[in-house]
């Protein structure tokens, strides 16, 4: 009985909605109780927009198999525009602040769409190397433009990025891209994936959904800059430079590409980590790389390969358990 | 500034960058990985003269062959520890592995020598005067050694028994094997060629930039990788060219619009050439096969 209810999607959803409504009261409790204190706490913000950056970036090098080096571009673009949004108007702050997220993860589309259709005529390497360009080009036009402040930055944003806020965004990025790739037109995506050539022949408009992924992937990095700028309060272009796409890619690469559960790991594990090596903050930066580099030579899918986390499936299993009854061997069942 | 002294400028940077867009080439064509780590060798062939420099003394000429000792030994051993383990797996880790070791490259020398940047004082002083102008001699030694080693290079991979063995591998590496290449020391045998040389365009850069810090690699590798591009990546005569190009655009840039715009225009052309002729200018474009 109980298993006939897990498999049902409505009841799929309640779960997770419940699940993801519990960790935010565990989380608010924590501060509240000061178990986690005022810089852990903070700490939280910026897990939260790597984990968008990450998941997004997913999307288009880990679902869709193309390799973008300018996500950092599209996050700073969101960025200036969220933060020149929120500048321009004067409204309550939980107007405000969802609203220039909102502005801010649409400038971004509308690059990622101005960005990825000729970019994405192009395949592999040059598509990497394209979009590298794309990205520094972004970069250099903000430290050259008047109103986003050049090479001094932007100054004056209000700090208005909050836990409940990055929380929510995050939750609203995992369930638009994982909901994204269930649904026929995530199967088109990952079909692309698979073998283009072959897509393409069983009449899939390739194109429409690389351009697709590509524009969902570069509006979310909107929405994290939007996040960024709003936490630090002051924008600098000398931030978003190949470097930043490089460490978000890192990310994915090593939460494995292709698992939404990798990357949201990856990137709490990534941001935490440098923390807590604060100690060795000589060292931090050369531990990091070569962890790189060891997790690369040693388990090249990522740590997580293409696994991928659902509550249902592990509520299923272990009522399965304690009924006494192992799990078949199989496949493991997506969320229909 | 004139014209003809805009376009020497050009010339100059120009054949450091395709000094280094050598090396990218190269390693493109023989195991299809850009390799980022290339512009971090720069890098460390820039620290490793000046360290002999001004630690031990040394004369200039024997602190510069040091150090493309020290970068081509640097090459194979990165590729023989992070990539070849990854030969068979895909592109993309070896992708991430590549920016890994790039990162690794500049923190550690950023452990070794802090982030300031250092002062590199400049090996070749004095002028030369050829008709009624007069250039550093800095300048001149960079285009005439450049000139020197690419003909150099030209001849290595055209006429001889491992430049045969390079060109095998890059066209076709298991075909190669069967025919008795030994695959392995090509490729190191390339990295370290390429590493060479942008130790030679570390010991040129810093002459006339006379300055050195860690992270100085990564803007100067990307140009260098975008001149790769341009030129046709995994063709030797296509780096020369398109380092030529990008030096000549970059010093135009900055002497006539704006020198703050230099790494847009740089980039720009790579997007202009990439989408009008993906494969370069020299590159054959490559047909997929089902």
């Amino acid at each position: 009985m109980a298993t006939r209810l897990l498999k049902k999607t409505s009841f799929r959803y309640a779960l997770n909605a419940t699940a993801a409504a519990g960790l935010y009261i565990v989380l608010m409790a924590l501060i509240d109780a000061k178990v986690l204190n005022r810089y852990q706490a903070l700490m939280l913000i910026p897990i939260g927009f790597n984990i968008i950056l990450a998941v997004s970036l997913n999307l288009s090098a880990g679902f869709l198999g193309q390799l973008p080096l300018g996500h950092a571009g599209f996050m700073s673009v969101g960025a200036y525009a969220a933060a020149l949004f929120s500048m321009a108007v004067n409204l309550p702050t939980n107007v405000e602040l969802p609203l220039a997220l909102v502005v801010g993860g649409l400038t971004a589309a509308v690059f990622g769409v101005v960005i990825g259709l000729p970019a994405l005529r192009l395949r592999g390497d040059y598509l990497a190397i394209i979009t590298l360009g794309f990205g520094e080009i972004i970069r250099v036009i903000i430290l050259n433009l008047k109103f986003t402040g050049g090479a001094y930055g932007l100054k004056g944003i209000g700090r208005q990025t909050t836990v409940t806020w990055v929380y929510i965004s995050v939750l609203v990025t995992l369930f638009v891209i994982s909901t994204l790739i269930k649904s026929r037109h995530g199967r088109a995506i990952l079909s692309i994936r698979e073998d283009e050539i072959a897509a393409e022949a069983s009449g899939i408009p390739t194109t429409y959904y690389k351009v697709l992924a590509f524009t969902v992937s570069a509006g979310f990095a909107g929405v994290a800059g939007g996040l960024y700028a709003h936490y630090l309060s002051i924008l600098d272009p000398s931030s978003f430079g190949f470097m930043r796409s490089a460490e978000i890619l890192v990310i994915v690469v090593l939460g494995g590409l292709g698992s939404l559960f990798g990357s949201v790991a990856a990137a709490t594990v990534l941001t935490i980590l440098p923390e807590l090596l604060r100690g060795f903050a000589e060292y931090r930066m050369v531990i990091y790389s070569l962890l790189l580099v060891v997790v690369m030579i040693f388990k090249p899918s990522g740590l997580c390969g293409r696994y991928e986390f659902s509550l249902g499936d592990a509520l299923d299993k272990f009522s399965m358990l304690m009924r006494g009854r192992l799990p078949q061997k199989q496949a493991p069942a997506k969320g229909k | 500034m004139t014209l003809v002294y805009l376009l020497i400028n050009g010339l100059q940077i120009g054949s450091i960058y395709a000094l280094v867009a050598l090396g990218y080439s190269m390693v493109y064509g023989i195991v299809k990985l850009v390799n980022f780590a290339h512009g971090d060798i720069i890098m460390v062939g820039a620290y490793s003269t000046w360290y002999l420099m001004s630690r031990f003394s040394v004369p200039a000429w024997l602190a510069a062959l040091a150090s493309v000792a020290i970068c081509s030994a640097l090459g194979v051993l990165i590729e023989k520890i992070a990539y070849k383990p990854l030969r068979k797996s895909g592109r993309l880790s070896l992708l991430v592995t590549a920016i890994g070791v790039s990162l690794l490259l500049q923190n550690t020398m950023q452990l070794l020598f802090s982030a300031n940047p250092r002062m590199f004082t400049n090996i070749f002083t004095g002028t030369v005067t050829i008709g009624e102008r007069q250039f550093s001699s800095a300048t001149t030694l960079t285009i005439g050694v450049s000139i020197f080693l690419m003909t150099g290079l030209t001849l290595l991979v055209k006429k001889t028994k491992i430049g045969k063995a390079m060109r095998t591998v890059s066209e076709d590496n298991e075909t190669a094997q069967l025919m008795g290449v030994n695959v392995n020391n090509t490729i190191s045998f390339t990295f370290a060629l390429g590493s060479g040389l942008a130790a030679v365009g570390a010991v040129f850069y810093c002459c006339s930039y006379s300055q050195i810090q860690p992270t100085m690699g990564s803007m100067l590798g990307l140009k260098a990788f975008v001149a790769a591009v341009l030129g046709g990546i995994g063709s030797l005569p296509g780096a020369m060219t398109g380092g030529l190009c990008i030096g000549i655009a970059e010093s135009l840039t900055k002497g006539y619009i704006s020198s703050q715009l230099t790494d847009a225009v740089v980039f720009g052309i790579l997007i202009f050439v990439l989408l009008i002729r993906p494969s370069g200018i020299f590159g054959r474009p490559r047909n997929e096969k089902v």
